[in-house]
């Protein structure tokens, strides 16, 4: 056996370590009293937890089970009835909203800012990811803070939407259309969508090719004006959009308008009705037509 | 075979061995039994005591009524409207500087008043002064005076003595529920807490901070006591950098009390000091020092060892003020023989008082000419701006408005800077072309509008800057805001 050598301190009387680091040694001082019996008590503390709370996972014949513990405490049972909660009292100022008409609403300075606060909060959850936030829009998804309108911008007509969707398949009342894909389907050549495109350039007011212009002007008349009007400034009932002010919402680049009009675009926009709460689509009409660019 | 060799440098006893209990740096505290004292001092500390309790006890219960539905408590720190409230003042989130401001004017009238009379907070005023000086009567009250007290403690457990330490206990329990119990009366409404405090419906917070401020109460003016003082508590410590030689402290007048020594009844006075070493400052001392010593920072100046020593001195047929409010310079003085002087006027103390004065007229002044309105103007960031289909660029604004008054009021809104341009609120519709429109709010309300500005993008730069204002109606105050309006991609 090895000498075992005892190195007491002489300053503390105290035994150290043994181990010197460059000259530097560690007293041997036992555990403070107070430190071991508060582990002891955390020992009891975990077993004690293990017991009552949710604790073991995956043992054998659990397969992705865990132990629930005397209390069956669940986080997500509580994050439910906390949501729960919040709605119950939501109910109170909701049913306020329900009550009233969108344009009380919208008069009534205490309800407009509970249905604006309410509205803001359900559009970044619901509405924001297409449309953008504060409404901004995305190429496909219309900006809804101007003043054009495909379908209808009154307090109603934003109701509407927002219950029905477009092109919604699962509701029958959804507002619907459909461009038809003129290139696809083979009504139209390519050399007369080219032309059409042309056609389409200048009812904007931009730069386009006269003769291409001239030559798609009785094809236009054709095809085209029965939904978008002879003058091209679209037509609200069928959703058919104004062609010649400057929103593009597929793009306003010849190479997109030509894709519009080859493949049609006929996009969707779900129906709310059912999957948010009748206060909280009322407070999204409110939002949305105080966004900017609500009709009277 | 293991064989045990010892190493060390020195500090051996006799037989070679290492001392066997080596030396703890840790001192177990020593009870201390203060002895009741009489005299000027003893009762102003009384009187102190009644009055900052009285003080403690009794404000939240006074009412300052103030509108419909604003708490009517005359001093309420109110966390869940976010208001303080004190008496005719009432302070906002926004203007939490003032609470700053009151802290730098305390610590500035204690540096003044410590710089003059010295650690006058220490020993009258501070908290755990006045608790433990209560804990100290009340154990008086059970146990008896000192000599009692600590016959009982050092004697058998008996019933006399298990009833008397029981009884103790429990007052002071009771008056450290009292206490941690109207410490959460100045944060919520008094009357309704103390009810619902006891029906269990009172908010958590409200049950966690009484049970801390019971355990604190009890525990520091119970227990822990002197050592507070000693030893967790800055206070001491600074008064290092606040005290110096002319400052006003309790001090014993070594000039004329040495030097000191028993004195019978016969004896002349010449040739020796007035103390003769009777220890009853010592007896009376809450910190169980000993001012003979000179000052130090155990001492806090509670100026009952005065009181012990002029009644002795009474006895004895000699002047009172052996041990008295003096400066450190004028017993010097005194010592060598020269003339004392005192000077409560000297640079330090001349540059307190004008502190305090200058920051008590600034925010005097501060609090008397703020807004009774909160106006900001926050601009859309999505889009930045809208055009629309005739050209013309738009931008939407959040109002906010806070009314600060318990008054409801009126404003009129009007937007300035931009040539040619169309306004409106949504609720309110359109303003007329150069005017205002008209905003109500009731007292204290916090409200959001919403504002659109339109105008013709010709001749405006990519950002320019508008000015929205308010003015009250009533009053024709006026507050206004600042915020970009653009109209193209920067």
């Amino acid at each position: 056996m090895t000498d075992h050598k005892q190195d007491i301190d002489e300053v503390s009387g105290v035994e150290t370590t043994g181990h010197s680091w460059d000259g530097i040694k560690e007293l041997n001082n036992p555990l403070p009293r107070w430190w071991l019996y508060i582990f002891y008590a955390t020992i009891v503390w975990a077993i004690g937890y293990m017991i009552v709370m949710p604790a073991i996972p995956a043992l054998p014949g659990m397969g992705m089970n865990n132990t629930l513990g005397i209390s069956g405490h669940s986080d997500r049972a509580e994050v439910a009835k906390q949501i729960q909660e919040l709605h119950t009292e939501r109910a109170t100022a909701g049913s306020r909203l329900v009550n009233a008409s969108l344009s009380e609403i919208e008069n009534d300075m205490s309800l407009q800012q509970f249905a604006l606060a309410m509205g803001e909060s359900a559009f970044g959850d619901n509405c924001a990811t297409c449309h953008g936030a504060g409404g901004r829009g995305a190429k496909g998804y219309p900006m809804l803070a101007d003043d054009i309108w495909l379908w209808d911008g009154t307090l109603d007509g934003i109701e509407y939407t927002l219950r029905h969707g477009i092109r919604h398949a699962e509701d029958p009342d959804t507002r619907r259309n459909s461009m038809p894909a003129f290139g696809r389907d083979g009504m139209l050549t390519p050399r007369e969508i080219d032309d059409l495109v042309q056609y389409v350039l200048n009812l904007a007011g931009r730069d386009a090719d006269r003769a291409a212009v001239d030559r798609a002007a009785p094809i236009f008349a054709t095809q085209c004006v029965s939904c978008h009007s002879a003058d091209g400034k679209g037509n609200r009932q069928l959703g058919a959009p104004n062609l010649t002010d400057h929103e593009w919402v597929f793009g306003g680049d010849p190479r997109d308008i030509r894709q519009s009009i080859y493949s049609a675009r006929n996009a969707h926009m779900p129906a709310w009705q059912g999957r948010l709460d009748d206060p909280t689509i009322k407070a999204l009409a409110v939002y949305v037509h105080s966004l900017g660019g609500g009709e009277k | 075979m293991t064989k045990v060799t010892l190493i060390r440098a020195g500090g051996t006893d006799a037989s070679g061995q290492p001392p066997k209990h080596p030396p703890s740096l840790y001192a177990k505290r020593k009870q201390i039994y203060p002895k009741l004292a009489h005299g000027t001092f003893r009762t102003l500390k009384w009187v102190v005591m009644a009055v900052t309790l009285g003080i403690y006890y009794l404000i939240p219960w006074i009412r300052w009524p103030r509108g419909e539905g604003i708490p009517d408590q005359a001093v309420l720190a109110d966390f869940q409207g976010e208001k303080f409230y004190f008496f005719f003042l009432e302070i906002w989130p926004q203007e939490i500087y003032f609470l700053g401001g009151l802290i730098i004017l305390s610590a500035l009238g204690l540096f003044l008043v410590t710089s003059l009379f010295g650690r006058v907070w220490c020993g009258y005023t501070c908290p755990q002064t006045v608790w433990t000086d209560l804990y100290i009567w009340v154990e008086r009250a059970f146990e008896g005076d000192r000599a009692a007290r600590m016959r009982l403690d050092h004697g058998p457990t008996n019933f006399n003595k298990v009833w008397r330490k029981t009884g103790k206990h429990a007052v002071w329990l009771l008056i450290a529920f009292l206490t941690g119990g109207a410490f959460i009366l100045y944060w919520h409404d008094a009357p309704t807490i103390a009810r619902t405090f006891f029906t269990g419906e009172a908010p958590l917070t409200a049950y966690f901070f009484a049970a801390i401020l019971t355990f604190t109460t009890y525990a520091l003016a119970g227990t822990m006591r002197e050592q507070v003082c000693t030893y967790l508590c800055p206070w001491p410590r600074i008064q290092g950098a606040l005290t110096d030689e002319h400052a006003l402290n309790v001090t014993y007048r070594y000039d004329r009390g040495e030097p000191r020594g028993p004195h019978r009844k016969d004896q002349s006075w010449e040739g020796r000091g007035d103390c003769i070493d009777c220890k009853q400052c010592v007896q009376v001392c809450p910190m169980g020092i000993d001012i003979r010593d000179g000052a130090q920072l155990e001492c806090i100046h509670c100026a009952l060892c005065i009181d012990a020593c002029d009644d002795i001195m009474k006895k004895v047929d000699r002047p009172t003020g052996l041990i008295a409010y003096d400066t450190d310079a004028a017993v010097e003085a005194r010592a060598c023989g020269q003339k004392p002087r005192y000077s409560l006027l000297r640079t330090r103390t001349v540059l307190y008082a004008v502190l305090i004065a200058a920051l008590s007229i600034l925010m005097l002044w501060g609090y008397t000419s703020k807004s009774t309105y909160e106006f900001n103007v926050l601009k859309d960031r999505s889009p930045p701006f809208i055009r629309l289909s005739d050209g013309r660029i738009r931008n939407g604004y959040t109002l906010k408005l806070v009314n600060k008054s318990t008054d409801s009021r009126s404003v009129d809104v009007s937007v300035l800077g931009l040539p040619d341009m169309d306004f409106e609120i949504i609720g309110l519709g359109d303003a007329p072309k150069g005017g205002t429109l008209q905003l109500s709010t009731p007292p204290h309300g916090v409200d959001r509008f919403r504002l659109l500005v339109t105008a013709s993008p010709e001749g405006l730069p990519a950002r320019t800057t508008l000015t929205v204002q308010i003015k009250d109606v009533a009053t024709g105050e006026t507050a206004v805001a600042d915020a970009p309006f653009t109209t193209g991609d920067q």
